[in-house]
């Protein structure tokens, strides 16, 4: 008799039956029993003297390690829109998330440690997926003056970023560069170039031609990756490239690594999915930035994340309310709304033979967490039990309406109405359950 | 054709039966309807060449000249040919109305709708504006696109279509030259896609490499960077209007440069074949794109152009009226 938690704080002892367990970081992949006590995973296939107080019959499921998304957009931390947070927050454990990195662009932005403090005690309070703050790399992001960098590492920044503002000159940037290396701090870049992308809000190539389109070339990616490689090069600085979109970026970071560089890359799950072909139409839910590149490109991202050139796998959330995406294809703001999604998306991927499934578990849990040095993304005995359970068979559409309509304030999505597989079931952090879905 | 070959943005401009109900882009639209938009037009020019007269198919409608961007030419022979077709015209200049007051366009078309609108005419500086009006417009409300962004303007390619017909005929023969900005030109966008499906066999666009778009032969035009070369035993050749701001943003050296190497003169114009009529979107930039001589001479059709734009203007509107289901008011 299957008896998953309710959600909140887990009581007592619980054992997981029959899951196909799979953890890459332990090269785990089995058919096996969970033991947990205390918020602790005490146990892989057998524990002298375990008694469960509950346990949860998961044959047929798959558990993971919770899933690390590494780029969750929360923009609002203030008090009145905490509950906005604590939405969003939701929506991830539900998609399985137990660990969310947040990029430093929230409201007001986090330049300061006060605003990475409210932002870590919002989602603490929240007590769903855990949040990871990436600090801004100057004040205001406005790519000038250095912000408190030591400071930031000090309340507990994984990483620091000027996410896709451009810093004033490459002065500027080199001397971020190694005024982070100094907190052996990690630096997130999004390599956009901000002059070749100016205007654009579409992949430079035959769609946007022919729907008249201002396009962003892959130059504006692949010049600023060959410039901040130089840069990473020369400072030391450990390298984070986030959201890449072009073959040519992943053979430059492919390249960089055989040098021995460590630099570690992301891609988002739709760039592994999607081209510019679905831009057809003017569709504004597919208007992402960078944008939705050619059939080439994403297929080298596809060979990227299965040779592990590009770390993990992540949503790229960002949830645009009603009139964001109410607008012409240009003026629409630019987004997806992905953590629920990211999962199933993940898995269809690995349905169109492009990964292996413990390939795509390893980019969506301890691949992530090591980029970040997040302790997560695995299922080590004597260690905090975060994990996630999933019905990998059970097929779903993702939807708006209704008891099932998506969690998240934001439904922007291109995958809207699809068919998708793999349903999350129960999420666990700890000693707190994130999520349970007792219905199959 | 089976229903999920036809394109999406093909069937938002069509009803269950074929016929326009939106005119947003001619990309992909059948061989039929576009003839159809030209045989439409040709009866209203026919009562004149030069003014067509008044009829009361559109009488008791209210058609909205919706610009988002300045432009007189184009407003007015909308609103002419509204006239023309007994509507009621309203026009609102967007500068000084309420998007500026952080209205949203939508909500400035619910409310021109309740105001009882029937068919909006859209100029937008973003590509794509006109369609999004019309996927989010209560049913039965009718949307031209007067030209947004670089995307389309249909109207322009049609009368350009149905002057070069009226002038050389069968499209199956010819070969057309578009000489100018071809990456900002919505105009050439339509032009090529209208000539590609009447069945013009060479469409050629001229311009320096800084003026096409990305994989510009995708549009399906041969692609010249010599305007000589690109004009030769041309039958149909169309200069663009090129905008004094490419300078600026180094597209382009000079006005000197680009008249020099792309204007249209007297002399380069031998290249093309002796009959070989020249066009011209306007307003003309002479002594840019095009010499004096050249828009004034014997082969220019440019005038024409404006005169058969009100007739394919108000066949677009009829068309689009009664592909919305409204029945033509009796006499």
């Amino acid at each position: 008799m299957s008896d998953f938690p309710a959600e909140g704080k887990l009581n007592g002892r619980l054992a997981i039956r029959g899951a196909r367990v799979i953890d890459p970081a332990q090269q785990l992949d089995a058919v096996t029993d969970l033991f947990i006590a205390d918020g602790k995973l005490v146990g892989i296939g057998s524990v002298d003297g375990f008694t469960a107080d509950r346990e949860i019959d998961a044959g047929g499921l798959v558990a993971c390690p919770g899933l690390v998304d590494v780029s969750v957009s929360l923009k609002k931390p203030g008090a009145e829109h905490s509950r906005g947070m604590i939405r969003e927050l939701t929506a991830s454990a539900s998609g399985g998330i137990t660990h969310v990195v947040c990029p430093p662009d929230t409201f007001p932005i986090a330049d300061t440690t006060a605003v990475v403090r409210q932002m870590h005690e919002t989602a603490s309070a929240a007590r769903r997926s855990w949040v990871w703050m990436v600090g801004a790399m100057t004040q205001g992001l406005a790519g000038e003056q250095l912000a408190d960098m030591g400071a930031l590492k000090q309340a507990g920044c994984v990483a620091v970023s000027n996410r896709r503002r451009a810093m004033s000159s490459a002065q500027a940037l080199r001397r971020a560069l190694e005024y982070a290396a100094t907190f052996d701090l990690a630096v997130v870049f999004h390599p956009e170039d901000a002059e070749l992308a100016a205007g654009g809000c579409a992949h430079e190539g035959p769609v946007a031609t022919r729907l008249g389109l201002p396009a962003i070339p892959a130059m504006a990616e692949t010049v600023a990756v060959a410039r901040d490689l130089e840069l990473v090069a020369h400072t030391g600085v450990r390298a984070h490239f986030a959201q890449l979109s072009t073959a040519g970026a992943v053979a430059m970071i492919a390249d960089a690594r055989r040098r021995g560089l460590k630099v570690t890359a992301d891609v988002a799950v739709h760039q592994l999915l999607l081209t510019d072909d679905a831009v057809d139409g003017f569709n504004a839910m597919a208007h992402v930035r960078p944008p939705l590149r050619s059939l080439a490109d994403r297929d080298a991202l596809r060979r990227a994340v299965a040779e592990g050139v590009i770390d993990a796998v992540c949503s790229d959330h960002q949830p645009c309310e009603g009139a964001d995406k109410l607008a012409p294809f240009p003026s629409a703001r630019p987004g997806i709304s992905g953590t629920e999604a990211l999962l199933s998306l993940t898995l269809r991927v690995v349905e169109q033979g492009a990964l292996t499934l413990p390939q795509a578990i390893a980019a969506l849990t301890s691949r992530p967490a090591a980029c970040f040095g997040i302790a997560g993304g695995s299922l080590r005995v004597n260690e905090r039990a975060d994990l996630c359970l999933f019905d990998p068979a059970a097929r779903y559409t993702l939807t708006d309406e209704g008891a099932e309509a998506m969690v998240s304030a934001g439904r922007n999505t291109p995958f809207l109405g699809d068919q998708l597989s793999g349903r999350v079931r129960f999420t666990l952090l700890g000693n707190r359950v994130l999520y349970t879905r007792t219905q199959a | 054709m089976n229903e999920a070959a036809i394109p999406a943005h093909v069937r938002l401009q069509l009803n269950e039966q074929g016929q326009l109900r939106h005119f947003l882009t001619t990309d992909s639209l059948p061989r039929g309807l576009l003839t159809e938009i030209l045989d439409t037009a040709a009866t209203f020019v026919s009562t004149d060449e030069r003014a067509p007269k008044k009829v009361p198919l559109l009488r008791g409608k209210t058609i909205v000249n919706l610009f988002f961007e300045p432009s007189t030419r184009t407003r007015t022979t909308f609103e002419v040919a509204a006239k023309r077709l007994s509507a009621d015209v309203l026009n609102i200049d967007i500068g000084r109305s309420s998007t500026s007051k952080g209205e949203t366009l939508m909500d400035m078309l619910w409310n021109l709708e309740a105001m009882g609108a029937d068919m909006f005419i859209v100029r937008h500086g973003d590509s794509g504006a006109p369609h999004f009006i019309a996927e989010h417009v209560t049913p039965k409300v009718a949307v031209i696109n007067a030209g947004d962004g670089r995307h389309a303007h249909p109207t322009q390619a049609m009368l350009d279509m149905f002057t070069i017909r009226h002038f050389k005929g069968d499209f199956t023969k010819l070969t057309v030259a578009i000489v100018g900005d071809i990456l900002h030109s919505r105009v050439a966008r339509s032009g090529i896609a209208a000539l590609r499906a009447l069945g013009c066999p060479d469409i050629r666009i001229v311009a320096p490499r800084t003026l096409l778009p990305a994989d510009a032969e995708s549009l399906g035009a041969k692609v010249y960077t010599n305007l000589t070369d690109g004009i030769r035993d041309a039958d149909v050749v169309m200069a663009l209007r090129l905008q004094k701001e490419r300078m600026t943003s180094a597209l382009l050296p000079s006005e000197q440069e680009f008249y020099r190497l792309y204007g249209l003169t007297g002399e380069k114009l031998r290249a093309a074949k002796p009959d070989a009529i020249v066009m011209h979107p306007g307003p003309i930039n002479r002594g840019v794109e095009i010499a004096s001589d050249v828009a004034d001479g014997a082969q220019s059709v440019i005038l024409q152009q404006v005169t058969f734009g009100i007739a394919v203007r108000m066949a677009v509107m009829a068309m689009c009226m009664n592909g919305q289901g409204h029945v033509p008011a009796s006499e």
